[in-house]
């Protein structure tokens, strides 16, 4: 049989605001434990929320950005549970009336194939504390913390059909949070987090498969494993005439494997009733204007502006918008090399992003600032050196060694292009090999690589190749 | 509307209530009679009343995003049962 996969997205993105939502409180990761925890945090007797006015703009600056609708009047609402590491055993969310409303996304999958994905609807929530069972041998310790951070819950519409299609999807509210400056997006300090809702039915069917939920996933890699599992384990079941289980389970990327967590059906009645200690949240027009006066560039306007302004290919342009670390270098080095936007994109997405990999960095930890690689690109392009030799300055750049004019003249790396000298070693190459020359004349075209080959040799790579072909063509010919 | 004692166990359960065995009934009726009442009220005609959230018709107050707190552990974990290490310790929660 043919099966279908659905899949949709709860994403949580830690608001990258100084306080926490209801208490003045630091927000900083990494502090001692409990040191940061007020006693609002700790939701001692006697203790009101105020709503932080900052995490309230940051909701409606992605609301703006993903083009959705904007909750004029918002509630907060209290999601009862219990557990170590939520003082008060309520959760402060929002249920019936969410900040963010229905809003959209493009994902794109390569080779001009995109995808809009529907966004149901995010809301404003309290994040909890961090328990830690490896602390003690038999207790478990709570570092509280953590508990109030401001989170924006991003809800997705199970518009997805693949693992890819979600990591896409996830790539871009990932970008998005990170251009608009709300969200730092560090998966591995858990300011960025993924649940995935997993269900697949047969090919043509209209209704929903029973879902299972996926949590635990600190990686994009990880996402698309973990749905890739997890979708087989599902097809498997069903195939052997077995019924799917609504739950939770948890991915373990140790052994790339899912596992049950807890069924849902009990532990699910979260008994919502809206938060007595807030009132509704009133949005304004001017609040909303004032916020989208200040929204920058987003990546879609950035991939177009690529496109028709700066002449780079629908690929290229993709990948330098793709993320706010690389658009910026980009945009820096082109600021310092205007004409050369396109050899600027081959080379950022070609040797550099080759070498931070291999480096294991980001583009804002590149060793080579914009700048200096603009200046190696504006050598290429008035012939002081070939694109080969500039392979040899950047490497020394990225090693610390200057910027590429130092470098070239240290190294002695300048391009010949005095054509009486390189007349002369044509002419001796001429004269060193006669059987190629009547090659050449006999039609062989291949032969002018050798001679050219030969050149290059004697120059160390140095002679202007396309100065050498012209040359060599009008000597050959005799 | 009259609550089973299943329910009146399973409501109890989710707060994490404990009620004698011979309570359950007595709780099963007050509840119900809470429900009724609720159940009265929605008869009244709201056509055209906008639900409010809060009882009072006003707007939250924002707070300007900044630390206003400062580090008082030592004196929140002083009426804490047990701590080491910063920690709160706990029962070991295992999931």
């Amino acid at each position: 049989m043919n099966w279908e996969t659905v899949i949709g997205l709860e994403i949580h993105a830690q608001l990258a605001t100084r306080s926490k939502i209801f208490s003045g409180a630091s927000t900083a990761f990494g502090a001692e434990p409990n040191t940061q925890a007020c006693a609002v945090d700790l939701g001692l007797p006697g203790v009101l929320p105020v709503l932080n006015e900052e995490a309230v703009n940051m909701a409606i600056k992605f609301a703006l950005a993903i083009d959705a609708e904007i909750g004029r009047e918002s509630v907060f609402a209290r999601k009862n549970y219990f557990y170590p590491d939520l003082p008060k055993g309520y959760q402060i969310s929002q249920f019936e009336l969410p900040i963010v409303g229905r809003g959209q996304v493009s994902i794109s999958l390569g080779e001009g194939d995109s995808r809009v994905i529907g966004v149901t609807r995010a809301h404003l929530e309290e994040d909890a504390g961090k328990s830690l069972h490896d602390q003690f041998a038999d207790m478990t310790g709570i570092d509280l913390n953590r508990a109030g951070t401001p989170l924006l819950e991003i809800v997705s519409e199970p518009d997805m059909r693949s693992a890819k299609e979600a990591v896409a999807y996830a790539r871009k509210i990932h970008a998005l949070v990170q251009y608009l400056g709300i969200c730092d997006g560090n998966m591995q300090e858990g300011s960025f987090r993924c649940d995935a809702n997993v269900s697949v039915r047969p090919a043509g069917q209209q209704e929903l498969g029973t879902r299972t939920e996926l949590k635990n996933i600190n990686s994009f890699r990880f996402l698309e494993r973990a749905i890739n599992h997890e979708v087989r384990r599902q097809i498997e079941i069903l195939e052997d005439g077995g019924r799917i289980v609504q739950e939770t389970r948890l991915y373990d990327a140790e052994r790339d494997e899912t596992r049950s967590m807890r069924s849902k059906e009990e532990a699910n009645d979260y008994r919502y009733f809206p938060d007595p200690d807030l009132l509704p949240v009133r949005i304004d027009d001017a609040r909303i204007e004032r916020i989208r006066a200040t929204l920058p560039e987003l990546p879609e306007q950035k991939r177009q502006r690529y496109i028709s302004e700066l002449g780079l290919s629908e690929y290229n342009a993709e990948l330098l918008s793709a993320s706010r670390e690389i658009a910026a270098y980009f945009e820096a080095a082109l600021a310092e090399a205007e004409a050369l936007s396109v050899p600027l994109a081959n080379w950022i997405l070609g040797e550099v992003t080759g070498a931070l990999n291999k480096a294991d960095l980001g583009f804002d930890a590149c060793p080579v600032p914009p700048a200096r690689l603009a200046g190696l690109l504006r050598r290429i392009d008035d012939d002081t050196i070939s694109g080969k030799i500039a392979k040899e300055v950047f490497e020394a750049m990225w090693n610390g060694e200057g910027d590429a004019d130092a470098i070239i003249e240290a190294r002695g790396l300048r391009q010949i292009s005095d054509s009486g000298e390189l007349e002369a070693m044509i002419d001796a190459a001429i004269a060193e090999h006669p059987a190629q020359v009547e090659q050449f004349r006999a039609g062989k075209e291949k032969v002018l690589g050798f001679f050219v080959g030969q050149i290059m040799k004697q120059t160390r790579g140095k002679a202007n190749p396309g100065q050498v072909n012209a040359l060599l063509r009008e000597k050959l010919k005799g | 509307m009259s609550l089973k004692s299943e329910e009146v166990i399973a409501i109890a359960h989710l707060a994490r209530l404990g009620i004698e065995d011979a309570a359950i009934d007595d709780y099963a009726r007050d509840l119900s009679r809470i429900l009724d009442l609720v159940a009265e009220m929605n008869t009244v005609d709201t056509e055209g009343v906008a639900p409010m959230a809060h009882p009072l018709d006003a707007a939250q107050r924002l707070r300007p995003d900044a630390i206003t707190e400062t580090n008082q552990r030592d004196k929140f974990q002083s009426i804490a049962p047990d701590v080491e290490a910063g920690l709160y310790r706990v029962p070991k929660v295992i999931e």
